[in-house]
C-alpha cells in the first residue's frame, strides 16, 4: 500500500533547470513546493576531482542508469522497436541539476522566426514549400511575448555575451556579464567569416566571464577555462547550474523541500483535475503518493511524455490519421560541419563549454530559401570546448582506424585540428513521434517510452547546404586539408550526436494540435503543467537550454496565476 | 615477434624516459588557484615508478582481476599492441599498461554492464538500433579473444601470440569486417569494443592502471588535469605543459 504524504501546493517531477525555476519562483510567492528527484543530491564540492575524461565523458558518471530505465527505438513504423541498451546518440541526465549540471552552457534565444515558423514560411514561400508530411506549426507564442522570460533566465544565469548579432530578436537589456575571452583560435574563425561577408559574434555563455551575483542573491564563479564542461560538473561553480542558482534560492525561502531517490511513476487524476503523483523510493522500493494542488512535470523530454502517456492524460498522437497531440513532433538536431587540419599545434585542450564564436547568416530565414529545397538552417559556430585525448582522434581522409598509421596520425592531428559546426534546425515529420512500447518495461514495471525517428529529405538538404558553408569557412581559415561531414542517411542511435531532443509534449494555440497552452498548462487538466524542450513544436538552429529556461519562467508565472485565480490561463 | 612479447617494464621506462625528456619544455603550471597542483612533482616525469606523487606513476605490483588464463591475457596484450603499437613516438598498448587497464575494467561495472539495460527479450535489430546481445562485455571479451586464438590456429596453425604482426592484423581485420562467427554477438561489435577499450586504456588518467607514467598524454600533448588555463588561453604560442594526474589531488 502506498503511503500518502501531506499535501503541498506544488509538486515538481525532477529537479533540473525547469524544476528549480518553478520551485524558486513559486516558493518566493509563498507556495509550498516539493521537488521529487529520482537521482541524488550533488553540489560543487562533488566536482573537485572531476578532470577525469574516462569516468565522466566516456563512462557517463553523471548520466541516467539505463539498467533501470531506457527507451526503445526504431527508424520507422515497419520495424520492431528495440531497447537502447547503452547510451550513445544522446546522454540523459539524472540527479540534482539534471542535464543542467553537465551541459556546455551555450545559451540561446530561439529566433522570432522559430515561434511563428508556419505562418512566416507560408507567407513568404507559399503553403506548399514543404510537403504536408512535415507537421510544422506555430508555437502559440511570439518572441516578443517570451522576451521578458528570456531576459529573466539570462539574468538568473548571469549569461556572458555581446549583442552584436544582426539576426536575432530584439533584446530588452544587454547580457548581464561581458563576453568570454576571444582566443587566438576563435580569432581565426572571426577573420575568416568576416572575410566572407558574415557577422561573427561571441557565443552567449553560461560559463561566466566574471564572478556574478544574480537577482536572487546567488553567486556564480568566474570560468577558469579548464576544458572540462560538457559531461562534467564545474568545480568552480562557474558554469551556471540549477544547484548553484535556483535550487538554493528556492531553499532559502523555507518553502521548498527536495525528496531524493524518488522516481515518479504516475500522475494521479480525478475527473478533469490531477491530484498528485505516485512515486517509488528507489532505495527501499516503498511506494508513496504526494498530493498536490498543482503538478508540474519538469523532467526531461522523454519522461515528461512518458508520464502523461502512462497516466493516460491527453490524446495519443496517431501517425496514421495525424490525430492526437501527445507524442507528436519529436525532433532532434541536424549537425552539419567541417574539420580542418592545420600545420601548427594549437592549444585545443584549453577551453570552456560555451567558449565560441558564431554566425547566424544561415540560421532561420536570414537567407533566401526560394531556390532551396528546405527551410530554416542553423547557427554556425567554432567552439573551443577543451579537446580530450580519448575522444579526440582526428584522422585525415583514408587513414586507418587502428595500427601504426592511426597512432601517428591521431597524435599528430590532435593539436592541429579545428572544427566548424552547426546546430541545424530539425523540422517535425508525421512519422517521427513518441509512444509507449508494448514489450519492454522499466524496473518499476512501467512500459518504456518508444521513439520512432529518422532523418528526412528536409534534414538531408539542410545538412548538405550548411556543410558546404562550413567547408568554405574552414578553407578561408587556412586549413591545409578540409573535410566536410558525410551526408546523413538513416538516423543511428549508436554514435553520440547531441542531447537536444525536443517535442512530444508540444505547446500551441489549439488543443487539437498541442498538449499544453502557452503557459505550459495542460489543455485537459488545468492544474497540470508540463515544461521543457518537449514543448518545442520544432527544434530551432540553436542549443535549446535558453529557450527552455524562458519557458520555465513563463510556466512559473502560470502556476502562480493559477494558484491565485484558478481556471484556464488562456 | 619474440621481442614484442618480452617488452619488460624496465625497457619501457627507459624508452619513455627519453620520449618524455624530449617533449617536456618550458612547462607552465596551471596554478591560478594553486591548491590542486603539486608544483614540486612537476619535474619528475619519466622518473622511477612506484612513488605516489608525480602524477599517476604505476603501482609496484601488477595482477589480473578478471582473466584467469594467462594465454587469453597474452592474446589481449598482442591484439591491443597491434591496435596501438609502440613506435618512435613512444610506448604502445603493452608499454602503457593497457591490457591491465582492460582486465580491471572487465572485472567491474564496465565488464558487468551494470548501467546497461539488459532485460529480455533479446532480438537482433538493425545496425541503427545498436547493440542487442545478451552477453556482458566481459563475456564478449573472453569469447572474442578465444575466437582470435581459434582463427590463428585455423588460418596459420599457430598460437595468436606467435604470429607475425601482419598475420595478427589479418585476423583483427576479419573481426573488424565482421567475417568471424561469434555466438550471441557479432565480431564487428567486439572489434569496436576492443579498439575503444584500447584507446580508453591508453589515454585515461593513470589512476585506472593504463597510460603509465602519463606517457600517452606526453605523446599527444595533453596536459591531463590542470586547475586552470585562464592565464594561458589567449597566448598564440603552443603550450607544452607537464601533465598531471587527477590522482595528485589526493597525494
Amino acid at each position: 500500500m502506498a503511503t500518502t504524504l501531506d499535501k503541498v501546493d506544488v509538486v515538481t517531477v525532477g529537479v533540473g533547470w525547469t524544476g528549480g525555476i518553478i520551485a524558486a519562483e513559486c516558493a518566493k510567492e509563498g507556495l509550498k513546493v516539493m521537488g521529487l528527484e529520482r537521482g541524488k543530491e550533488r553540489s560543487t564540492e562533488d566536482y573537485s576531482m572531476v578532470h577525469d575524461e574516462y569516468r565522466y565523458a566516456i563512462r557517463y558518471e553523471l548520466m541516467q542508469d539505463l539498467s533501470k530505465e531506457t527507451i526503445t527505438f526504431r527508424n520507422s513504423r515497419n520495424q520492431k522497436a528495440l531497447p537502447m541498451r547503452q547510451l550513445g546518440s544522446f546522454l540523459l541526465g539524472e540527479g540534482l541539476g539534471g542535464a543542467g549540471t553537465h551541459w556546455n552552457g551555450q545559451t540561446w534565444r530561439f529566433l522570432p522566426y522559430d515561434f511563428e515558423i508556419k505562418s512566416m514560411t507560408d507567407a513568404k514561400y507559399g503553403a506548399n514549400k514543404l510537403s504536408s508530411e512535415y507537421t510544422l506549426q506555430d508555437w502559440g507564442i511570439t518572441y516578443d511575448e517570451l522576451e521578458p522570460y528570456f531576459d529573466k533566465f539570462e539574468k538568473t544565469a548571469g549569461i556572458s555575451g555581446e549583442d552584436k548579432n544582426p539576426f536575432w530578436g530584439k533584446r530588452s537589456s544587454d547580457y548581464p556579464t561581458p563576453a568570454m575571452k576571444k582566443t587566438p583560435l576563435l580569432s581565426k574563425f572571426e577573420t575568416a567569416t568576416s572575410n566572407l561577408g558574415y557577422t561573427p559574434f561571441m557565443m552567449p555563455s553560461a560559463n561566466l566571464s566574471e564572478a556574478y551575483e544574480n537577482p536572487d542573491g546567488q553567486q556564480i564563479g568566474a570560468c577558469q577555462y579548464c576544458g572540462f564542461c560538457e559531461r562534467f560538473g564545474c568545480e568552480y561553480g562557474a558554469k551556471t547550474s540549477p544547484e548553484i542558482t535556483v535550487v538554493p534560492a528556492a531553499r532559502e525561502t523555507g518553502n521548498y523541500d527536495i525528496r531524493f531517490n524518488s522516481n515518479v511513476v504516475e500522475v494521479m487524476k480525478e475527473g478533469d483535475r490531477v491530484t498528485g503523483v505516485r512515486f517509488i523510493d528507489t532505495v527501499t522500493f516503498e511506494e508513496f503518493i504526494q498530493p498536490a494542488e498543482v503538478v508540474v512535470l519538469t523532467s526531461y523530454v522523454m519522461n515528461n511524455a512518458k508520464l502523461l502517456m502512462v497516466s493516460e492524460i491527453g490524446q495519443m498522437y496517431d501517425p496514421e490519421t495525424g490525430q492526437g497531440s501527445l507524442g507528436k513532433n519529436y525532433a532532434y538536431q541536424i549537425l552539419p560541419g567541417a574539420s580542418g587540419f592545420f600545420e601548427d599545434q594549437m592549444n585545443v585542450f584549453m577551453g570552456a563549454g560555451a567558449l565560441g564564436m558564431t554566425i547566424d547568416d544561415f540560421n532561420g530565414d536570414a537567407f533566401d530559401h526560394s531556390d532551396l529545397d528546405f527551410i530554416h538552417g542553423g547557427s554556425i559556430s567554432m567552439t573551443q570546448t577543451g579537446a580530450r585525448p580519448i575522444a579526440t582522434n582526428p584522422l585525415p581522409p583514408d587513414t586507418p582506424a587502428w595500427g601504426a598509421e592511426f597512432k601517428k596520425a591521431s597524435i599528430e592531428n590532435y593539436t592541429r585540428t579545428l572544427s566548424v559546426g552547426s546546430q541545424g534546425a530539425s523540422i517535425p515529420h508525421r512519422d517521427n513521434y513518441l509512444t509507449l512500447d508494448g514489450t519492454y518495461k522499466d524496473i518499476y514495471g512501467m512500459p518504456l517510452l518508444q521513439l520512432t525517428y529518422n532523418f528526412t529529405d528536409q534534414d538531408r538538404a539542410l545538412h548538405k547546404y550548411i556543410t558546404e558553408r562550413t567547408t568554405e569557412i574552414m578553407q578561408e581559415m587556412g586549413a591545409k586539408t578540409v573535410v566536410g561531414r558525410s551526408p546523413i542517411s538513416d538516423y543511428d542511435i549508436v554514435p553520440y550526436q547531441t542531447t537536444h531532443n525536443t517535442g512530444g509534449t508540444i505547446m500551441g494555440g489549439d488543443p487539437a494540435t498541442s498538449v499544453v497552452n502557452n503557459y505550459l498548462q495542460h489543455w485537459d487538466m488545468e492544474n497540470l503543467f508540463v515544461v521543457g524542450a518537449g514543448n518545442f513544436a520544432h527544434n530551432g538552429g540553436y542549443n535549446p537550454t535558453g529557450t527552455v529556461g524562458a519557458l520555465a519562467y513563463r510556466c512559473a508565472e502560470g502556476v502562480i496565476k493559477y494558484s491565485k485565480d484558478g481556471g484556464s490561463l488562456v | 615477434m619474440a621481442e614484442k612479447k618480452n617488452v619488460s617494464r624496465r625497457d619501457f621506462l627507459k624508452t619513455s624516459g627519453i620520449a618524455a625528456g624530449a617533449l617536456v619544455g618550458g612547462g607552465i603550471i596551471g596554478g591560478v588557484i594553486g591548491a590542486n597542483t603539486r608544483q614540486d612533482t612537476a619535474s619528475t616525469s619519466g622518473g622511477e615508478a612506484g612513488h605516489s606523487g608525480g602524477g599517476g606513476t604505476t603501482e609496484a605490483v601488477r595482477g589480473l582481476q578478471f582473466f584467469k588464463n594467462q594465454q587469453e591475457f597474452a592474446v589481449l596484450q598482442q591484439a591491443t599492441e597491434r591496435i596501438f603499437p609502440e613506435d618512435d613516438l613512444g610506448p604502445g598498448a603493452i608499454g602503457l599498461g593497457v591490457p591491465f587497464f582492460i582486465d580491471h575494467q572487465l572485472a567491474g561495472s564496465y565488464g558487468e554492464n551494470s548501467k546497461e539495460y539488459m532485460q529480455a527479450p533479446f532480438e537482433e535489430g538493425e545496425a541503427t538500433q545498436g547493440y542487442q546481445s545478451r552477453l556482458k562485455r566481459n563475456e564478449l571479451f573472453r569469447q572474442g579473444l578465444q575466437k582470435m586464438q581459434q582463427e590463428a590456429q585455423s588460418r596459420f596453425e599457430a598460437n595468436f601470440v606467435d604470429l607475425e604482426g601482419e598475420q595478427m592484423d589479418e585476423i583483427l581485420t576479419a573481426f573488424q569486417d565482421d567475417e568471424v562467427d561469434m555466438q550471441g554477438a557479432n565480431a564487428q561489435f567486439f572489434f569496436r569494443l576492443l579498439r575503444q577499450a584500447t584507446l580508453n586504456g591508453a589515454y585515461a588518467d593513470p589512476i585506472y592502471g593504463g597510460n603509465q607514467n602519463m606517457e600517452a598524454w606526453r605523446m599527444k600533448g595533453f596536459p591531463g588535469h590542470q586547475a586552470a588555463y585562464i592565464n594561458d588561453i589567449e597566448s598564440e604560442e603552443f603550450a607544452e605543459i607537464e601533465p598531471h594526474s587527477v590522482g595528485d589531488m589526493l597525494s
